[in-house]
């Protein structure tokens, strides 16, 4: 038995750690909006705690003094209703006073959270689709505005402004380490400020059910120190790589005879589709997929060859390529970085 | 209709004579003076259920709906959980490929669905059915037809939902269904439709039960039931019946207009035409809400019922606890909102929605410390139903404390629609409201049956399904921090969820195992159990005044009420008022406030057409989601049906 209940602890323990070890964690704040809301979330669970705690006390003790005698009902001893109705009078009380406290600091978070952006410099346009992540960079200068997906790379240490909208269903951008969830709605512009402390890479996903492929809409947010953003953002910003090799140049013609131009674009080529992601410096994020696959030769060529398998009901059709032309595409692509 | 011919004090003596009558052509036998035999006789001749397929087809006995409400509402209960044990196998791991996208989000929606419209609604609504004329000394509920019309409203409505889900054309847009996604452009096909039509369609059948229970605790009380003397859990239903009435048309109208934009054309919620998504659901919310405690608050009245009986005194602040319920009532109009914190509102109107959500908290703490009170001052006798209600104690506490922390905008924006929310919702709605609803089978089950459950298994299931439940959903709630979004059909290894879910599916299968031992448990007794008598569990309400199961005619004579524990003020057999006919069916209807016996009233009889008229509209429901011209077409029939119903017949008994 004893050895049982210390395996039951230690599996419980296992498990704790498991989750603070998370990068998509709440409890595992990265940023001042996700500090402040951890910290909100650890009191108020300390506070329920203990009012549970109280209330399973004040159940058990009648049970434990409770007599063996079966009482012919209506019989009440004269004066205890008296003490009962003050104990419960209390009880009201400070239920409705704690209210008012955890009411009041909900108020203070909010404002604590409302200031965090208010400063921001950097405004990025995020808009849903089903089921990836389309990443605008706004600037003063046109020629400096870039679109890419599924990724966003924001500067460490700095407010970042988020614009947030959708152009099909509704979906909900969450960066549990960073901030809290805000809902992207067609017709609607959210804005969500928030700030990464130190560089690093945090996990997110849509939260809001968006249909088939709801569970692989993830996204990530890379914060950089802020000589390593503005030449990351520089390097987007040129167009996509010549392709150099025979078989790459062989995967850009098939490119750009297949139906692949319809939806997405690549820069510096005819390819200028907007339905689907941005593929100018595919190569250069970690996932493919919004999230769904690490950045590989091997994925992008399975991706490619069977999207439906790897997420079933998304929109990416199947595109019929032999072997070698399949080849061809992924070596093109795997030098977009 | 004639006036009664009782008298109306408030102190009636043991048996009130009738005297003299105002239409004596309608006079015939009545109950005054007859020996207890012949009584019998007349009564059971005239209540009885007609024999036959047909006969059982056109009751309108209140026991007799009731009964199959329930059983009903019990299967639906086991196909949801079925649905829940099935995504519970696909995420025992990360990236199993056991259920593919499209089937996973049929069956979270039709666990959703069936849960929430098709089991619990119904269920709450059911033992009102059977429970609230007995509780209340009446013979029938009002309006029996409409009372029957609603059964089979409801039970093809489910039938429907299941057809479909078994044609691969069941919802997969959540139970919520939000648009644009139910949207005519982004779900193509008929499965949203069959969602829209599903929900507009069986919320037809909890209006009526609504209606029916109003209108029988206002006017069908025994004589001397006034307001005070009203028991808790007919209280309950009461203000149960009128957030139906006001939160139900919402979730109609939001249906409809979404069956208008895919069916009709229409742009309601098109914001490219002038529409707004975000319409959808605060309509759908200012239902959704309410629909908490349309579930939960029957439950609380199942509490107060169950408590002093085993506590073995009155309730502790009877008067505390009905303006609790009817506190909560209004309030649960007041925090639609909290569910759309994350939709980007104006911050003082968030903050307004903040601090309403908390103050609701309010009204169900003084419900919790008043029971609480009354097991302190009693002396609590520990059997089954006493049992479920500790276990509602411990689990619903936690919801309700949960809730607290999602009433908190800031807080709130982390765990909404992630699997904190899930634990959350329910802790409350099994911990608030299945929890009591099992204390309650066991507790009135002999009055329903006649015999007993028995009470070892009735333990062992109580604690399967108490470890089963929170082994379930407890850690869910740490899953939810962690990052997990609800409506996933998978999740990625590297996130780390994968033995904790493990845990959490195992949990799950332990609760449904609960149910199973339950089924047996409920079979055993109505074959096999110990006869129950007339009031197995001594407690002090009417419902245990008469025979269990109780004749067709609910009591032989109306009782007369003189406290809110009638049977345990009156030690013996209580006072009855006669004077009602005997060779038609006869309600007493009394004064709303004080429970005055006021008129004479005929009850229908038995009548097929409540039937055929669910049929017609049935029809037409499922016919619209290929056409919009089926409410031209199907109203013929409903007309047909509907003038059936109420042809005036000679012979007045056939009334309503």
């Amino acid at each position: 038995m004893k050895r049982l209940v210390s395996m039951a602890f230690a599996t419980a323990g296992a498990l704790l750690l498991q989750g603070c070890a998370g990068w998509q964690s709440a409890l595992d704040p990265k940023g001042p909006a996700a500090s402040e809301l951890a910290w909100l979330i650890w009191f108020f669970t300390a506070l329920c705690a203990v009012v549970w705690v109280l209330v399973m006390i004040a159940l058990v003790v009648p049970l434990m003094m409770r007599s063996r005698a079966q009482a012919e009902p209506l019989a009440i001893k004269a004066g205890a209703d008296d003490r009962k109705l003050r104990a419960v009078m209390t009880a009201v009380g400070l239920t409705a006073i704690v209210l008012i406290g955890l009411t009041l600091l909900s108020f203070f978070a909010n404002r604590t959270l409302a200031a965090i952006g208010s400063d921001a410099a950097l405004t990025i346009r995020v808009t849903g689709h089903q089921w990836w992540w389309e990443v605008r960079y706004e600037d003063a200068t046109p020629s400096r505005i870039l679109t890419t997906a599924n990724e966003i790379h924001i500067p460490a240490g700095e407010p970042v402004r988020l614009l947030l909208t959708s152009t099909d269903v509704i979906h909900s951008f969450w960066i549990p380490s960073l901030s809290g969830k805000l809902d992207l709605i067609p017709g609607h512009m959210n804005v969500l400020d928030l700030k990464a402390d130190k560089p690093g890479v945090y996990r997110g996903q849509c939260a809001e059910f968006c249909g088939a492929q709801h569970a692989n809409m993830g996204t990530f947010i890379i914060a950089e120190p802020r000589a390593k953003f503005d030449a990351w953002w520089n390097d987007q910003l040129q167009p996509a790589a010549t392709p150099t090799g025979d078989e790459a140049k062989a995967g850009q013609d098939l490119f750009l005879k297949r139906p692949c131009v319809m939806c997405h674009r690549i820069g510096g080529t005819p390819a200028g589709g907007t339905v689907a992601p941005d593929l100018t410096h595919i190569a250069s994020r970690q996932t493919l997929a919004a999230g769904t696959l690490t950045m590989s030769r091997g994925n992008l060529a399975a991706w490619i060859a069977d999207p439906q398998g790897i997420k079933p009901g998304s929109h990416m059709p199947v595109v019929e390529l032999s072997g070698d032309e399949l080849n061809a595409m992924v070596a093109y692509l795997e030098a977009l970085k | 209709m004639s006036s009664a011919d009782l008298t109306s004090e408030r102190d009636l003596p043991r048996e009130t004579p009738a005297t003299g009558d105002v239409a004596p052509e309608h006079d015939g036998p009545r109950d005054t003076g007859m020996d207890d035999a012949n009584l019998d006789r007349w009564l059971a001749r005239t209540w009885r259920t007609p024999p036959g397929i047909i006969g059982a087809l056109s009751s309108v006995d209140h026991k007799v709906v009731a009964r199959r409400y329930l059983i009903t509402a019990f299967v639906f209960l086991c196909l949801g959980g079925l649905n829940a044990v099935a995504m519970r196998i696909q995420l025992s791991g990360p990236q199993r490929g056991l259920i593919d996208p499209d089937l996973y989000n049929q069956l979270f929606t039709m666990h959703g669905v069936t849960m929430m419209f098709l089991f619990a609604v119904p269920i709450v609504q059911a033992t009102g059915i059977y429970l609230v004329p007995l509780m209340v000394g009446s013979r029938n509920i009002a309006f029996p037809r409409l009372n029957a019309f609603s059964y089979w409203i409801y039970v093809s409505g489910g039938i429907f939902a299941w057809v479909s889900f078994a044609l691969n054309m069941a919802p997969d847009v959540g139970w919520f269904a939000y648009v644009p996604l139910s949207g005519p452009e982004f779900a193509p096909g008929k499965r949203a439709d069959v969602w829209a039509q599903m929900i507009t369609y069986t919320e037809v059948s909890s209006l009526a039960v609504a209606v029916a229970t109003i209108v029988t605790v206002f006017k069908q009380r025994a004589p001397g039931m006034s307001l005070d003397r009203i028991p808790l859990y007919v209280w309950a239903m009461l203000v149960t019946s009128f957030v139906v009435v006001f939160a139900m048309p919402a979730v109609m109208i939001t249906s409809t207009f979404l069956i208008l934009d895919r069916l009709v054309g229409t742009h309601i919620f098109n914001p490219a035409e002038g529409g707004d998504a975000l319409l959808f659901q605060h309509l759908f919310w200012f239902f959704g809400h309410p629909e908490v405690y349309i579930i939960f608050l029957p439950a609380t009245g199942m509490v107060s019922a169950i408590i002093p009986v085993f506590a073995r005194r009155p309730v502790f602040g009877h008067l505390g606890l009905v303006l609790s319920l009817i506190a909560v009532g209004f309030l649960s109009f007041g925090l639609w909102v909290h569910h759309m914190f994350a939709t980007g509102l104006p911050k003082l109107g968030a903050s307004f929605f903040t601090a309403s959500s908390m103050l609701i908290a309010i009204p169900n703490g003084v419900q919790i410390f008043c029971w609480l009170a009354t097991l302190w001052d009693g002396r609590p006798v520990i059997r089954t139903p006493l049992l479920f209600v500790f276990g509602f104690f411990f689990i619903f506490v936690i919801g309700g404390l949960t809730g607290v922390m999602l009433a908190s905008v800031p807080l709130d924006l982390q765990v909404h629609d992630t699997y904190f929310v899930v634990a959350h919702f329910h802790y409350v709605l099994i911990g608030g409201s299945v929890f009591p609803l099992l204390g309650a089978a066991y507790f009135w089950f002999p009055k329903i049956s006649g015999r007993m459950m028995s009470e070892r298994l009735g333990r062992w299931h109580f604690w399967l399904a108490f470890i089963g439940f929170n082994a379930a959903f407890f850690p869910m709630h740490l899953v939810g921090l962690w990052g997990m979004p609800r409506r996933v059909y998978t999740y990625p290894a590297e996130l780390g969820w994968g033995n904790i879910n493990l845990f959490i599916s195992a949990g799950a299968v332990l609760f449904f195992l609960s149910f199973v031992l339950f089924t047996f448990n409920l079979v055993h007794g109505a074959l096999k159990g110990a006869l129950a008598g007339n009031n197995p569990w001594d407690a002090g309400t009417l419902e245990w005044a008469t025979s269990s199961p109780p004749p067709s005619y609910n009591f032989a004579r109306i009782p007369i009420v003189t406290h809110v524990e009638p049977l345990w003020a009156e030690r013996e057999a209580p006072p009855v008022a006669t004077g009602l006919r005997v060779d038609v069916r006869e309600l007493l209807i009394s004064t709303v406030a004080e429970a005055h016996p006021d008129i004479r009233e005929k009850s229908a009889t038995p009548s097929i057409w409540p039937l055929l008229a669910a049929i017609a509209v049935g029809g037409t429901f499922v016919y619209s989601i290929f056409t919009p011209w089926a409410i031209v077409w199907g109203a013929a029939p409903i007309a047909i049906t509907l003038i059936g119903w109420f042809w005036p017949k000679d012979d007045p008994e056939d009334e309503g």
